[in-house]
């Protein structure tokens, strides 16, 4: 993994989440958002470890997933917008995006939903005798749904080329997962089912990595699907722009904790202890943040879409 | 002392007095469903009922609406009568199997020998951009099933008495809210009452034309109603209440009185429960229309996300207004209904202070 570039690509989904944040109140996004802030370790280590032409598959927190395969930021920003020059021309917004160019094959909100369709892809992979290899990131709430099972059990049965990435972040919603799963590794249960499996921690980018390509190497010779645990944690409020500590449903301090194993600064410090590391940090900063006011102002200059358009995406 | 005719509440908190007064009086009642605890209260629907009955009888759910579903049928055909909570419609349709096929079934399979005491309470998600998975209207798939009975209520004071009703049935009840009605406040009494799960309600009588509406369309029936008052169209507004069984009696005996027929429904028009009641009026009461009746819903393609699509999407006030006057053939100076139907809150929000998204 080329450490700096995954570095960029963190602090850019970081940049791009506070952004989105910021301007949230501004109510010109007009869609739920579930912002990656905290979380953006597992999607950039799983998906250096990726091919352009592989397929990720997404759920309603997709913004990292989306950015860390390739999607495109101002597609992406423009959607959040309700524009027609969005990734699905309005259609979707925040919780259902799609960028095939770059291999990012769909994220829609209805959980657990995806799952099962990454299985489909890796299973159309597997006849049509492509070298392509499929992941699919969901939450440890997802981990719930009985489809989620149904789709592990017939990716072992056919050895299929498919990465169950689970971002098991403690919580659905304000639901701790103590309140909603026994005491046993969630990646425990995967095991039995027939997937090889990895834990790793996901606040730190090249554990994530290390993992992950161990896994997708796997998948390439075939040796049947795998699943990685990341553990991880979500700073912002499930759904919408702010802190949200105060409710309480966070035990006093966790956050905090979390906050301390910062994945983006963790990956900065590293870089830092480097000869020229500062000045790579502030470049990429700089760079950055170029890019984001670009595609904002891509996306707010965008057409605004037709809905007698809207028809015509329904039959092909 | 309150005085309870002065009592305006939300129907938010309606639903949630009615949950504690049905937790009170029947230690057998228990509430399930993700989020129920959470700070947020589904919508303040369930706010404090975990704290004020503890753990052992309103829980928080692991996402597996299936599962819970089937769980709690075979809860409520062993003692227990469940209340089950989805934060929005859509995420019951993971649960259609257990519904359908057993929840709307298991008395009748066995020839009546077991009841299914089990209310779904399910939300229409309107709000901004849900999209396409969060803010379905999906009565008629429920109503289309032997054995479910589904309820749509549209003001408080029935919301309150209709799930206090359908808690104490002994059969399946679906207790379809909607996101917009939450935060109107309307008068509802403190003290345990029931609203039949039956019965339409006229809201405003008329001799003109019958609008049977249906859930938050009553909301914007109304004002179309009134609007059109104005230029003395008289509209007789049916709240509809219920959608299986329909109140068809009601709904037949206004019709023969103003002899047309709009129907105003929150869900898509292909095979939506408007066309049910057009096409129940037509076998029986064929002869009571004097014009071809109307349905008034969405169109046929999912809800999209961006406020500027959904402008489009759903059917107001004005909407309805303009096609009554046209359809009754009856000239009605278009700028200045559209004036007097003038909306100051965008379209993608219920009233002034709602923050989004949902
Ligand atoms: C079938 C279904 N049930 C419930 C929901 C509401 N919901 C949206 S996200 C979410 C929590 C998901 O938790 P998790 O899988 O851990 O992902 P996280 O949000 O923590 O990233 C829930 C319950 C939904 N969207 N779909
Ligand atoms: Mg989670």
């Amino acid at each position: 993994m080329n450490f700096e570039k995954a570095f960029g690509s963190m602090l850019r989904v970081r940049r791009v989440e506070e952004a989105i944040a910021d301007r949230y109140a501004e109510q010109q996004m007009r869609c739920p958002v579930h912002l990656s802030i905290g979380q953006e370790a597992v999607a950039v280590g799983v998906c250096a470890a990726l091919r352009k032409e592989d397929g990720v598959f997404s759920n309603h927190r997709a913004h990292a997933h989306y950015l860390a395969k390739g999607g495109d930021l101002k597609a992406m920003l423009a959607e959040i917008y309700g524009r027609e020059n969005g990734c699905c021309r309005g259609v979707g917004g925040s919780m259902h995006m799609v960028d095939l160019a770059a291999g990012f094959l769909g994220a829609v909100p209805i959980v657990g939903a995806t799952v099962p369709l990454a299985v489909g892809a890796a299973w159309a992979a597997k006849l049509r005798g492509e070298n392509r290899v499929i992941a699919v990131f969901f939450g440890d709430g997802t981990f719930e749904e009985g489809v989620v099972h149904e789709s592990i059990n017939f990716a072992a049965l056919h050895r299929l080329p498919i990465l169950f990435v689970c971002e098991n972040n403690l919580y659905a919603c304000y639901s701790r997962i103590d309140d909603r799963q026994p005491d046993r590794p969630i990646h425990g249960v995967a095991a039995a089912q027939g997937c090889r499996t990895f834990t790793a921690d996901g606040n730190d980018v090249q554990a994530v990595f290390d993992v992950s390509r161990e896994a997708v190497a796997g998948l390439r010779s075939g040796q049947g699907p795998a699943f990685i645990e990341c553990a991880t944690y979500r700073w912002r409020e499930h759904c919408g722009p702010n802190l949200d500590d105060n409710l309480g449903y966070r035990p006093q301090g966790e956050l905090a904790r979390w906050e301390s194993v910062c994945p983006v600064e963790r990956a900065a410090a590293f870089l830092r202890a480097m000869p020229d590391g500062a000045a790579l940090i502030e470049s990429a900063e700089k760079q950055i943040a170029a890019e984001i006011a670009d595609a904002f102002a891509f996306a707010l200059e965008g057409p605004l879409p037709n809905s007698a358009d809207l028809p015509g995406y329904l039959y092909a | 002392m309150r005085d309870d005719k002065k009592r305006h509440i939300t129907q938010a908190d309606a639903i949630r007095e009615a949950l504690a007064q049905a937790l009170q009086e029947d230690e057998r009642v228990i509430v399930v469903g993700e989020g129920v605890p959470d700070p947020k209260g589904v919508f303040g629907t369930t706010a404090g009922l975990q704290q004020q009955f503890g753990p052992s009888r309103v829980f928080d759910s692991p996402l597996s609406e299936n599962g819970m579903t089937g769980i709690c049928i075979g809860a409520a055909i062993s003692g227990m009568r469940p209340v089950m909570v989805h934060q929005r419609i859509d995420f019951a349709l993971l649960a259609m199997d257990q519904i359908v096929n057993n929840a709307a079934k298991w008395r009748y399979m066995f020839a009546g020998q077991v009841n299914v005491p089990l209310v779904i309470m399910v939300i229409v998600g309107r709000g901004w951009g849900p999209g396409p998975q969060h803010a379905q209207s999906l009565q008629a798939f429920f109503g289309h099933i032997p054995g479910l009975k589904v309820v749509m209520p549209t003001s408080g004071y029935d919301a309150k008495g209709m799930l206090l009703a359908a808690i104490r049935d002994d059969n399946p009840v679906i207790f379809i809210q909607h996101r917009w009605l939450h935060g109107i406040e309307d008068l509802v009494p403190e003290p345990p009452y029931t609203v039949p799960l039956d019965r339409a309600a006229i809201c405003r009588s008329g001799k003109d034309a019958t609008l049977v509406a249906f859930s938050y369309m009553v909301v914007e029936a109304l004002l179309a109603a009134e609007a059109l008052s104005q230029y003395g169209i008289d509209i007789e507004v049916i709240d509809a209440r219920s959608v299986r069984p329909l109140d068809m009696p009601t709904i037949i005996e206004s019709v023969r009185r103003t002899g047309t027929l709009v129907v105003a429904d929150t869900a898509w028009k292909t095979g939506g429960i408007a066309g049910e009641v057009i096409a129940a009026v037509a076998e029986t009461a064929f002869d009571a229309l004097r014009r071809p009746p109307v349905r008034i819903a969405l169109p046929d393609y999912p809800v999209p996300t961006s406020p500027y699509l959904v402008k489009d999407y759903y059917p107001d006030a004005l909407y309805l207004a303009r096609h009554i006057a046209a359809h009754l053939g009856r000239e009605v100076p278009d700028a200045e209904l559209a004036e007097r139907l003038f909306r100051s809150t965008p379209c993608d929000v219920p009233q002034k202070d709602f923050r989004g998204p949902f």
